[in-house]
């Protein structure tokens, strides 16, 4: 290989700022698109273990549509063609005075489209949990609702911290698609640094590390919080 | 591969060794003997680069820079012994063309690049084969002809080329107050221009002029203003394989002195198949007298 190696440069002003900013706007990304995945998600796992007929079929067609669309095809679906099909002034707003519109386009892309993921690992939470448990409850007179609420779902996340961790892992590594929508994220900071000193390799090496950091201590925490959190007699037991 | 292959290929080399040298010539280029040894040709082509380097009706990689590029592929095929080389082409965009380069992924690059002194780190470029400047382009009646008139407007720019920097630099010296909007790809960029998420979008302006003759309604668009960069273009090679940058010289020498580079700038440009209506400028012309170098 030819190359002139220079690690210096990730060191060098402004390109050291540009990667913690990078990393800054990559953190933004996870987390609000985490927060819309998990409360939809969530909804969405109830409704989908529901005994309303229409609340399941809602929730499935949900999950479907989703989950089978690529994201990146997602993406591209709610930036470019979702305004245009919007009324005039409506589509304006999209585009152009929202505030940050490829930012929020991508929250709500990225958001929407785990939100299904979500929403199958609850589900597969909640029959995990059993429907003696079910049973039961209803048979000492709980509503629905409270099944839910006191014995289902404090059961059933305790058993899906593990892939709920892994999700929001991929909710992480899958904000780098943003930059494909013009966000100025990680991975494009890092695209940036290489466009002005060519030094790519050095530049992906860095982020390679930056995305490794954070994704180990998530797990770390993650693994903590399973093990605080863990049932005894199951199976969780603080594997991330 | 483990140590039988290993040796197997040893001696294979060695044989090839013995045999070839009285007829196939590879040198002590390392990009000669790569294509050498796998009887193919890489080369690195753009998708959207017109007319230089696009996709044409048939699939297939066309433009300028690439009957040039074909060009040198003869002048290897006859250096290496006359066989007949597979072209392999590989599709690479503004951010991936130099790191490979770089790793010998392509053996040339044939796309809309810009010769500058920073790259030049990194690779090595054959003579200049168009001349070109960073313009905008926008909608007729947005009342934009310079980036001046672009105050509290947004500008798209594509990453990792030559007219992001020469922008950007520009919006700071003056600091004027114009939002920057990064895009992918020409294509993207232009889709932004149309869909109205961005007010103008900036490139040079031969692949504006590209990208209008190729759009729904090109009498919506025109292109604007001073030139906010020189941008000489030049097809790419790796660096330090000075004989394999040597026959890419020749050959583009040669064909300056022939004035069969005109002929094939003529195909492109004038007017071409995308009707994009360049003649040859007179400064282009005298950039070809002057790289024409003798035998």
């Amino acid at each position: 290989m030819n190359y002139n190696w220079d690690w210096g440069v990730l060191l060098r002003d402004p390109y050291l700022g540009w990667i913690i900013e990078g990393l800054g706007w990559t953190l933004a990304i996870s987390l609000l698109a985490w927060i819309i995945a998990f409360s939809l998600g969530s909804a969405l796992g109830v409704f989908r273990t529901a005994s309303s007929p229409v609340l399941r079929a809602l929730a499935t067609t949900y999950v479907e549509i989703f989950r089978n669309i690529p994201l990146l095809v997602q993406l591209f679906l709610w930036y470019f063609v979702f305004p245009e099909l919007l009324p005039e002034d409506w589509s304006r707003w999209v585009k152009r005075d929202m505030p940050f519109p490829a930012l929020t386009t991508a929250v709500v892309a990225i958001g929407l489209y785990t939100a299904s993921r979500v929403c199958e690992q609850v589900r597969s939470g909640i029959e995990a949990v059993g429907p003696g448990q079910r049973q039961a409850g209803r048979a000492i007179g709980m509503t629905e609702v409270q099944v839910y609420r006191y014995i289902l779902l404090p059961n059933a996340y305790r058993i899906i911290i593990p892939p709920l961790t892994s999700e929001f892992l991929t909710i992480f590594k899958q904000s780098s698609l943003a930059l494909t929508i013009g966000v100025v994220e990680l991975t494009a900071m890092t695209r940036q640094i290489e466009e002005y000193t060519f030094q790519g390799f050095e530049a992906f090496t860095a982020a390679t590390i930056v995305y490794s950091l954070v994704t180990f201590t998530v797990m770390a925490i993650m693994r903590q919080v399973d093990r605080r959190t863990a049932l005894p007699g199951t199976f969780s037991k603080g594997a991330a | 591969m483990n140590l039988r292959l290993k040796m197997l290929a040893a001696a294979a080399a060695t044989a090839v060794g013995l045999a070839a040298p009285a007829f196939a010539d590879a040198g002590d280029s390392p990009t000669l003997q790569r294509i050498q040894e796998r009887g193919t040709v890489s080369i690195g082509h753009r998708e959207t680069s017109i007319p230089f380097s696009y996709i044409g009706e048939n699939n297939e990689p066309v433009g300028y820079s690439i009957d040039l590029c074909l060009k040198i592929v003869e002048a290897i095929e006859e250096q290496l012994g006359g066989g007949k080389l597979e072209v392999r082409y590989v599709p690479v965009t503004g951010q991936t063309r130099i790191p490979l380069i770089a790793n010998g992924t392509i053996d040339i690059e044939c796309g809309s690049t810009t010769n500058n002194l920073t790259r030049q780190l990194q690779v090595e470029y054959l003579p200049t084969t168009f001349i070109t400047g960073t313009k905008i382009a926008s909608k007729v009646g947005s009342g934009i002809t310079e980036l001046e008139d672009m105050s509290g407007k947004i500008i798209g720019l594509a990453s990792g080329t030559t007219n992001e920097k020469a922008i950007k630099a520009a919006i700071e010296a003056k600091d004027l107050d114009i939002k920057i909007v990064p895009v992918k790809d020409h294509s993207q960029g232009w889709l932004a221009l149309e869909t109205d998420r961005i007010d103008a979008y900036g490139s040079d302006d031969v692949l504006l002029y590209g990208l209008i003759s190729k759009a729904s309604d090109p009498s919506a668009y025109h292109v604007t203003g001073r030139y906010l960069s020189f941008d000489p273009y030049a097809l790419m090679v790796q660096r330090n394989d000075s004989t394999f940058e040597r026959l890419g010289r020749v050959t583009m020498a040669g064909l300056m002195r022939s004035g069969e580079m005109a002929e094939i700038y003529a195909k492109w440009f004038e007017p071409g198949p995308t009707n994009i209506n360049m003649p040859l400028s007179d400064t282009l012309r005298t950039a070809f007298e002057i790289q024409a170098l003798p035998e």
